[in-house]
């Protein structure tokens, strides 16, 4: 096992080596400016801005409901996180009270996007280490949940599915019989990918002890999300402040227990997101069997206009905690909008946990993080 | 809450932060020793602000900016939004030693807004390229008219 080589045994000249913006492991167009010593990294400066699409100042020209699918292209992988977390940003500004079975769905298809986004996040780590098998297996699973997505509002990847006062369409018939039958194959392929992946003595051998992050140093560096619950801590916003109807259901929290090396090492990073996959079916099964009845369009407002003010909303996203910081000025389009970006804060910590180990563990720590450019770019 | 954090603040700097009643956040206007309420905010037992959730800049007009930051306690689990509003030429002192959170934050206001921070460790542009001009979200800003010896589309006709 690998572990902090000390430089003074093997001495050579520095090097700076570019990995991106065209990478297959750096998950989208980032730049790695890495320097290196030999095999073994010095520093890694993260260069970002290649997907820059000046999301925030095209929220100052926009009226709040034309922003939604902008949120939307914001975290690709993760959209209705994004939506959802930006509609309750602007209903905070409004001060609106959702009915029930809106915010049921809202949890229903926020819960099926996070098993979508960690499949992802699990299946890239793998082929991040050199499993390539588990990647396949992975995309063939979320694929069913792109087609509830698909049956739920026609799009597959990019929704405009939560609105600021409720949702776009109603559920249709059957969708939670498909959801129940999805869950019940969905299961016991976890197990199958503990067996292929989680447990592989070889995928242990490179992501265990590999990129430790304490938890002091994520914190302050404001890691969020399952890497930071990798290192430990229970902080969970679905959790600690119930937002929605989360405080109706009954999960836990799983944290990285350094099961196979070091609490906070890659392999815990990784192996929360398999357990909240758990967990979030667990959610999904409470709530497709509670779901009231009622009119998701009841309180949708016809024009979005909320009083001069400034609000700041937090959510639980697939990455972390994602927040809106929203400046009204009393007009229909916000005055400021900046968006708290998860995976933004993730990635600043790379050069923390890769600065010391070899080249491929450098690969390793970035998979762990799972981050999504559209995200950090905006 | 908030009454009582403002009471632990205002004991320790006398005056140097303003709050308003009805309003949920604190207003510093003289930023000249905000390093050091910053480093209170996390030191001091009663509140404990380990965890800067958010740095955004804003551009108030009439030559003057602001800054908030989000705090929150993962410790005391509370909240805190300060803010500070300046003229634009007076420059902010950085917090990226205290929270490494606001090194990359405050690179971003920096690019975005154009607020000065002094004393970052490695103040550069971070969204923009490097040669850009001005900061796209000040209220004044116009969009140049070439980059680098491109045109840069302005209305519909460049692509319909």
């Amino acid at each position: 096992m690998f572990k902090i080589v000390d430089k003074s045994i093997i001495s050579a000249d520095e090097m700076v080596l570019n990995m991106g913006p065209q990478h297959p492991s750096t998950h989208g167009v980032l730049r790695l400016k890495i320097i290196t010593d030999g095999e073994i990294v010095s520093s890694v400066e993260p260069i970002i801005g290649y997907l820059h699409r000046c999301f925030e100042k095209h929220c100052e020209s926009l009226s709040y409901e034309q922003i939604v699918p902008f949120t939307d292209r914001c975290d690709y992988l993760a959209s209705m996180h994004m939506s959802h977390s930006y509609s309750m940003a602007v209903e905070k500004l409004l001060d609106l009270e959702l009915p029930e079975r809106v915010e049921y769905i809202r949890v229903i298809v926020a819960e099926l996007q996070r098993i979508a986004s960690h499949l992802i996040a699990v299946g890239v780590f793998g082929l991040d280490v050199g499993a390539i098998t588990p990647f396949t297996w992975t995309l063939r699973d979320r694929e069913r949940i792109l087609d509830l997505f698909e049956m739920l509002c026609g799009a597959r990847l990019l929704y405009n599915y939560v609105w600021p006062g409720g949702v776009s369409h109603d559920l249709p018939p059957n969708f939670i019989q498909k959801t129940h039958e999805f869950l019940d194959y969905f299961l016991p392929q976890i197990d199958e990918y503990n067996q292929v992946l989680t447990t592989n003595r070889i995928f242990i051998e490179r992501s265990a002890d590999v990129g430790v992050l304490p938890l002091d140093v994520g914190i302050n560096y404001g890691v969020t999300g399952p890497s930071l619950r990798g290192s430990g801590s229970t902080f969970d916003l679905r959790k600690d402040e119930p937002y929605s109807v989360y405080d109706k259901f009954d999960f836990d929290v799983p944290v990285g227990q350094g099961l196979m090396g070091t609490v906070g090492d890659c392999w815990d990073r990784y192996y929360v997101k398999v357990l909240e996959m758990k967990e979030s079916a667990k959610i999904l099964r409470q709530a497709l069997d509670g779901i009231p009845k009622g009119d998701v369009h009841e309180v949708l407002p016809k024009k979005i206009r909320p009083p001069k003010g400034e609000v700041y909303s937090r959510y639980e996203s697939a990455r972390g905690d994602v927040g809106f910081y929203i400046r009204s000025a009393g007009k229909n389009m916000p005055d400021r909008l900046k968006m708290r970006s998860p995976a933004y804060c993730n990635l600043s910590v790379l050069n923390e946990i890769s600065a010391g180990w070899m080249m491929s563990d450098v690969i390793a720590a970035l998979g762990s993080l799972d981050i999504v450019l559209g995200e950090i770019d905006r | 809450m908030l009454d009582k954090i403002i009471d632990i603040i205002n004991k320790k700097f006398k005056d140097s932060v303003l709050h308003n009643e009805n309003s949920n956040y604190i207003l510093i206007e003289n930023p000249s020793n905000w390093k050091l309420i910053a480093d209170y905010l996390i030191q001091n037992s009663n509140l404990k602000f380990d965890y800067l959730m958010s740095l955004s800049g804003y551009d108030l007009t009439n030559d003057k900016v602001g800054v908030a930051y989000n705090f929150y306690s993962t410790k005391l689990k509370h909240y805190l939004e300060v803010r500070i509003e300046i003229d634009s030429n007076v420059e902010i002192p950085s917090v990226a030693e205290i929270w490494r959170t606001a090194n990359w934050h405050e690179r971003e206001a920096y690019d975005l807004v154009g607020l000065k921070f002094s004393n970052h460790p490695d103040m550069k542009r971070i969204l923009l390229p490097e040669d850009w001009d001005g900061h796209p979200l000040k209220k004044d800003y116009e969009t140049p008219e070439f980059y680098n010896g491109m045109p840069v589309p302005k209305d519909k006709s460049y692509w319909e």
